[in-house]
């Protein structure tokens, strides 16, 4: 069953960046993009399973550090090859200061 | 029935394929390659060893990319527009991409010694690849050391013979070799630097200097030549590759050449790139040229090489006789560039622990493409946000 977890601080990512957040056995990342909306994707590239905590974010989209596959975070779709697969997205709800995703 | 026919089913091709269609193309799209195998990913088969598909047999059935795979091609004619396939088959094309790719090089008195190219050639490398086997590799460029470091993984003593006098020579900064060489010795591969070899075999090297020593296999890693005979069969303008325009036109206005086979222009330099991300960068580009667009391609050169737990990555062409500059990222990560004389940013590259220079090295690339004066200082400052830099160029 999804349920809505306290993944960080808004202010734990920086404008038109990402963090990596672990939990449970899964990891993902924390994506804010350049007009403060917060994302949140599964961690691995579904090209290599490259974690995407060290791509980069320019506006709303997210850059594998490895091979350079773009991504939509707003949908995770692939948006430039070598990946073929899109990324799962989940849902993300902003309150009291703190980033909650629903996984 | 005429269509887009393409030569060569490797990174290059396939993107052009898919390319292709992407920007409506609705006509037929051949995609001829020699190897029986679907295409798949080169890079890996340095690094692991394994071979990985570039996308399922289905993605090629839902855009109608018909794949001709396992039949080499005879010959081209250019004045009917066809192209003839070993097996006797004739395929008419409007446009033709040559994405021929290129092979390993041998030099002469080195037969026998195993070579990187293909996922054949990795699953032989591979079978000797065990504990305590002796490999020998003659070559201190990136197929060398990418294979002593898998060699050494496995637990193979390694040996690699180098005639220049340091690593990697051609491409990439002494400051950044440095930290690959240091790595290797590290991890107990014998580093023979400026030692040249005058024979090889397929498990016995010979020095310049006249020394014999024997190994358990023997791999060469001396660089690669531009698959062309096609192209110079057919009467295209070849030096040092398949010479084409901005678009990778070559000399007929009917067939396109792109990937490790094409000599292009890069800002004023003939250039011949063997990389992957540029065969899919110029495939694309290709594509939408042989559709009749023309935008001037600005795809920055940029490749990647994995050794241990170390990841590098170079973006744009550094001239290597001109100075280096040095962004101080600490952490174990170095990171180098390198400014022209009009002060537009001309190459940088970055190594540390698996992706932790590559944010730094992307922002560069984009600075690269964009051609754009930039502030030195600022970029050799640590302090200074990249990202931030990027925005204001």
């Amino acid at each position: 069953m999804a349920e809505w977890v306290d993944a960080c601080a808004t202010g734990d990512v920086d404008a038109e960046d990402v963090i990596r957040f672990d939990h449970g056995a899964r990891t993902f990342v924390i994506i804010r993009d350049h007009e403060d909306n917060y994302y949140c994707t599964d961690g691995l590239c579904t090209h290599e399973d490259v974690h995407l905590e060290d791509g980069l974010v320019v506006e709303a989209t997210i850059e594998c550090p490895k091979h350079s596959s773009i991504f939509d975070c707003t949908s995770g779709e692939v948006e430039t090859p070598p990946a073929c697969e899109n990324l799962c997205t989940y849902p993300v709800k902003v309150d009291g200061g703190r980033v909650f995703v629903e996984i | 029935m005429s269509g887009m026919v393409i030569i060569g089913a490797g990174e290059c091709g396939v993107r052009a394929a898919f390319a292709l269609r992407m920007q409506g193309y609705a006509g037929e799209i051949t995609l001829i390659g020699a190897e029986a195998a679907l295409p798949y990913e080169r890079p890996p088969l340095s690094k692991f060893g394994e071979t990985k598909p570039i996308c399922a047999v289905e993605a090629y059935q839902d855009k109608a990319i018909t794949l001709r795979l396992g039949e080499p091609v005879r010959g081209i004619d250019r004045a009917t527009r066809s192209v003839s396939l070993a097996g006797g088959e004739t395929l008419d094309y409007d446009c033709l991409l040559l994405a021929t790719g290129a092979r390993a090089r041998l030099f002469p008195g080195m037969d026998g010694c195993l070579t990187l190219r293909t996922d054949k050639d990795a699953q032989s490398i591979l079978s000797q690849l065990h504990r305590d086997a002796r490999i020998g590799i003659v070559g201190g460029g990136f197929i060398g050391l990418e294979l002593a470091a898998l060699a050494r993984s496995a637990g193979a003593e390694v040996t690699v013979f180098e005639a220049a006098p340091r690593l990697l020579g051609r491409a990439v900064p002494p400051q950044i070799a440095q930290v690959l060489q240091d790595r290797h010795l590290a991890e107990g591969v014998s580093m023979m630097l400026g030692t040249g070899v005058s024979s090889a075999n397929a498990t016995r090297i010979v020095l310049a200097d006249g020394k014999v020593l024997d190994f358990d296999a023997v791999i060469a890693g001396v660089g690669a030549l531009p698959n062309t005979d096609l192209a110079e069969t057919a009467g295209l303008d070849v030096q040092n590759g398949i010479v084409v325009d901005g678009d990778f036109r070559t000399s007929d206005p009917h067939v396109f050449a792109a990937g490790d086979c094409c000599n292009f222009d890069w800002r004023g330099q003939r250039v011949r790139l063997e990389s992957w991300k540029a065969a899919k960068d110029q495939g694309e580009h290709a594509a939408s040229a042989m559709l009749g667009q023309s935008d001037a391609y600005s795809k920055g050169p940029w490749f990647w090489s994995d050794q241990y737990d170390l990841g590098l990555q170079v973006t744009g062409i550094f001239d290597l006789a001109a100075p280096i500059r040095h962004r101080n990222t600490g952490g174990g990560t170095t990171v180098v560039f390198q400014i022209d004389s009009v002060g537009t940013l001309r190459a940088a590259a970055g190594i540390g622990p698996m992706n932790t220079t590559s944010k730094d090295i992307r922002i560069f690339e984009k600075l690269i493409e964009r051609g754009t004066a930039v502030d030195a200082d600022a970029l050799a400052d640590p302090e200074q946000n990249l990202k931030r830099l990027l925005k204001a160029a």
